[in-house]
C-alpha cells in the first residue's frame, strides 16, 4: 500500500476509535445539544412575542422571531459541540494509549485527524436534531432552493470543520479535560455577542465592532440568507474566509502541539 | 558476535537545569534481556521514552541505534520495529478488551482476518477470553498489565520495552509477568525491562546496569555485579546475653550488634569457613542460637554503588 493509503486508513481506524467512544458514551453529546435546545425553547417560548415585536417591527407573534434565531442557533450548536471536542481531546491526551499511538508506526497526524472527522461528524448529528426540533415548533425555510439547502449544508460542515480545529489545538494545550472546557467557553459564548439573537443595529454603538467582527456574525448572516433569502452581501465571501482561516491556524496550532514532547 | 539490537552512546536529557540523564551509555545484544536497575527518579522511564522515541534526546546526546535504525533520522522504522508497554497502563479503558486488540490488528494493518486470528490467539495465550468483551476500565491491575503486553505484541516487535512492568502486582501477578518476559526472549525477542526490583533483574536479566542520578553506577551480569563488593557474612545470634558476650570473646574479628545479640562475620560461606566458625564455638563451649550465612545479593550491590542516597522502596532482605 502506498504512504497515502496507509494514512488514511490510519486515519480512519482512529476515526472509529473516536465514534466507538462517543456510541459508547453518548451522555457527553447529549449534555451539549441541551444548551442550544434549551435557548430555542427559551427564546422562541418565553422572550418570543416580545423579540418578535421589536426586530419585525411587526405583531407579536414568534414565528417570526422562530426564523430569525434558528441559524444563529444551528451555528451555535457547532460551537457547544466542540467544546466537548476540546474536552474529550484533553482527556484523550491523559490517556496512556495516546503514548503507545506516539511510539508505533503510524501516519502522526492520525490521532488527530480522527478526533476533527468525529467531531465534524457529531456537529453534523447534533445541527440535523437542533434542526428537526426547530421545525417542530415552527421553522420553515420553504423559500429556500435546493441549492441554497446544500451551500447551507456546506457552510455548517466548513463552519464546524473549523471550529474543531481550533477546539482540538484547545484540547491539546490544556492540562486537564476541566481547563480545556473553560479554554473553549468562548466558541459557545461568541454567539451570545453576535448577531444570532438580536440584529446588530439594536446593540449599543461601541460595541457593534465586536459583534461585527467576529466568525459568527457573517456565518449567521450567510446562513440566515441561505435559508430565508434575506440579503447575505459581503457576508458569504467574508465567512469563508474566516472558516479557512480558523481551519488552517488551528491545523498548524494543533499539528505542531501534537508533535511536541509529551509532558 | 551477535548484533546489538539498543546501542546508545552519551544518551543526554535534561528539562531546564535539571538533569536527568547524564551521558549514559547501552548495548544491548540481539535476543537478551537487558535491565535497566535504579531508585525511582534515577531516570530510567526517561531512557525508555526516549529509546522508544516518545520523546527526544539532548542535541548534545551520541548516536543511538534501535534494532538497527537511527532514532534521529529513521524513527518510522525503529517504531515498526519496537513495542512498548510503559509504567501506566497504555490500554483505552473506555473500549474493550478485544476492541482494543483489534484496534492495534487495524495500526498494523492487519488484514481482518489476521487481526481477528492473532487477537483470538493473544487473548487466550495471557488469559484474557472470559473478560475479552468487558470494557478495560473494570480490569484489575494485573489484567490490564496483560492485556498491555498482549496489545505490544500484536506487531510481532522484535525489541520490546517494558517500563517497570511488574510495579503494583500481587506476587502472583508478578511472577507470571516473569514468565511472560521468559517466554518473549525464547522466541528471539530483545526485552528492554526497567525496574526497581533488585530481585526482579537477578531473576530475568542477563545484563544489568545500575542506574543513579543519570550515570551507570555499573554494568555486568548480576554475578559479575555481586563480585563487586565484598558483602558474604555469617551471621550468628544469641537469647542469653552471656552467651553472646563470651562468643564476642571467643571470635574477636566479629562485629557486634548489641541491640539484637548478633555477631556478624565475614564469610565466603563456603563449609570450610562455616565449620572453622562453628569448631572455633565449640572449644569455646558456646552455642548460637541461630546462624545464618549471607552471600552477597544485589542489595549488596545496589546500596554499596548509590551510596544509600535514594534507597528503592522495598524493605531490605538481611537474610538469603
Amino acid at each position: 500500500m502506498s504512504s497515502l493509503s496507509l494514512a488514511v486508513r490510519d486515519c480512519s481506524t482512529m476515526l472509529r476509535r473516536n465514534l466507538l467512544h462517543a456510541r459508547r458514551y453518548p451522555s457527553l453529546t447529549l449534555n451539549l445539544l441541551l444548551t442550544p435546545v434549551m435557548l430555542l425553547l427559551l427564546f422562541v417560548y418565553i422572550f418570543g412575542d416580545t423579540m418578535s415585536a421589536g426586530i419585525g417591527g411587526g405583531g407579536p407573534d414568534r414565528t417570526e422571531y422562530i426564523a430569525y434565531i434558528v441559524p444563529g442557533l444551528l451555528l451555535m450548536t457547532v460551537g457547544s459541540t466542540v467544546v466537548g471536542t476540546a474536552v474529550s481531546v484533553s482527556n484523550d491526551m491523559t490517556e496512556g494509549i495516546i503514548a503507545r499511538f506516539r511510539t508505533m508506526a503510524i501516519h502522526r497526524g492520525s490521532v488527530i485527524v480522527g478526533h476533527v472527522i468525529g467531531s465534524v461528524l457529531q456537529s453534523i448529528i447534533s445541527v440535523v436534531l437542533v434542526g428537526a426540533l426547530a421545525v417542530a415548533i415552527g421553522f420553515r425555510s420553504t423559500d429556500a432552493t435546493v441549492l441554497e439547502w446544500l451551500a447551507a449544508f456546506g457552510l455548517l460542515v466548513l463552519f464546524a470543520m473549523a471550529l474543531t480545529w481550533i477546539a482540538v489545538g484547545m484540547g491539546l494545550v490544556s492540562p486537564n479535560a476541566e481547563a480545556a472546557g473553560n479554554n473553549a467557553m468562548p466558541l459557545i459564548l461568541l454567539p451570545l455577542l453576535s448577531s444570532a439573537f438580536v440584529p446588530i443595529d439594536a446593540m449599543p454603538g461601541w460595541f457593534q465592532p465586536i459583534a461585527e467582527y467576529q466568525p459568527f456574525t457573517p456565518a449567521i448572516e450567510t446562513l440566515r440568507g441561505l435559508l430565508l433569502g434575506s440579503g447575505i452581501g459581503n457576508n458569504g465571501w467574508l465567512a469563508v474566509v474566516w472558516c479557512l482561516g480558523l481551519a488552517v491556524l488551528g491545523y498548524f496550532w494543533s499539528t505542531s502541539k501534537f508533535n511536541d514532547d509529551p509532558k | 558476535m551477535t548484533e546489538l539490537a539498543i546501542a546508545a552512546e552519551g544518551l543526554r536529557k535534561s528539562y531546564g537545569d535539571k538533569t536527568v540523564l547524564d551521558g549514559v551509555d547501552l548495548a544491548v545484544p540481539e535476543g537478551t534481556i537487558f535491565c535497566l536497575l535504579g531508585p525511582n527518579g534515577a531516570g530510567k522511564t526517561t531512557a525508555v521514552k526516549i529509546l522508544s522515541t516518545l520523546i527526544s534526546p539532548d542535541p548534545a546526546s551520541g548516536r543511538i541505534r534501535v534494532g538497527g535504525h537511527d532514532l534521529a533520522t529513521e524513527a518510522q522504522a525503529l517504531r515498526a520495529a519496537i513495542g512498548v508497554t510503559g509504567q501506566f497502563s497504555a490500554v483505552d479503558s473506555l473500549i474493550t478488551g478485544e476492541e482494543n486488540m483489534l484496534l492495534m490488528a487495524d495500526l498494523h494493518h492487519l488484514s481482518k482476518h489476521e487481526g481477528r486470528q492473532v487477537t483470538a490467539r493473544l487473548l487466550e495465550r495471557f488469559d484474557l477470553t472470559e473478560a475479552a468483551k468487558k470494557p478495560a476500565s473494570t480490569y484489575s491491575g494485573g489484567m490490564k498489565r496483560r492485556l498491555d503486553i498482549a496489545m505490544t505484541l500484536v506487531g510481532n516487535p522484535r525489541i520490546i520495552f517494558l517500563d517497570e512492568p511488574t510495579t503494583g502486582l500481587d506476587p502472583r501477578s508478578r511472577h507470571n509477568m516473569w514468565r511472560i518476559v521468559r517466554e518473549l526472549v525464547s522466541d528471539g525477542v530483545t526485552v528492554f525491562l526497567t525496574t526497581q526490583y533488585l530481585e526482579e533483574a537477578d531473576e530475568l536479566a542477563d545484563r544489568i546496569a545500575v542506574l543513579n542520578d543519570g550515570r551507570v553506577a555499573a554494568e555486568g551480569t548480576a554475578e559479575e555485579l555481586k563480585r563487586l563488593v565484598p558483602g558474604g557474612h555469617v551471621r550468628l545470634r544469641f537469647t542469653d546475653p552471656a552467651a553472646y558476650r563470651s562468643a564476642a570473646t571467643a571470635l574477636r574479628e566479629a562485629s557486634r550488634d548489641d541491640e539484637a545479640l548478633a555477631l556478624q562475620l565475614p564469610s565466603d560461606g563456603s563449609q570450610r569457613e562455616l565449620r572453622s566458625i562453628l569448631d572455633r564455638l565449640d572449644s569455646a563451649g558456646i552455642e548460637a542460637d541461630e546462624l545464618t550465612v549471607h552471600t552477597p545479593d544485589l542489595d549488596d550491590v545496589f546500596f554499596a554503588l548509590t551510596g544509600g542516597a535514594g534507597v528503592p522502596d522495598q524493605p531490605k532482605e538481611s537474610v538469603r
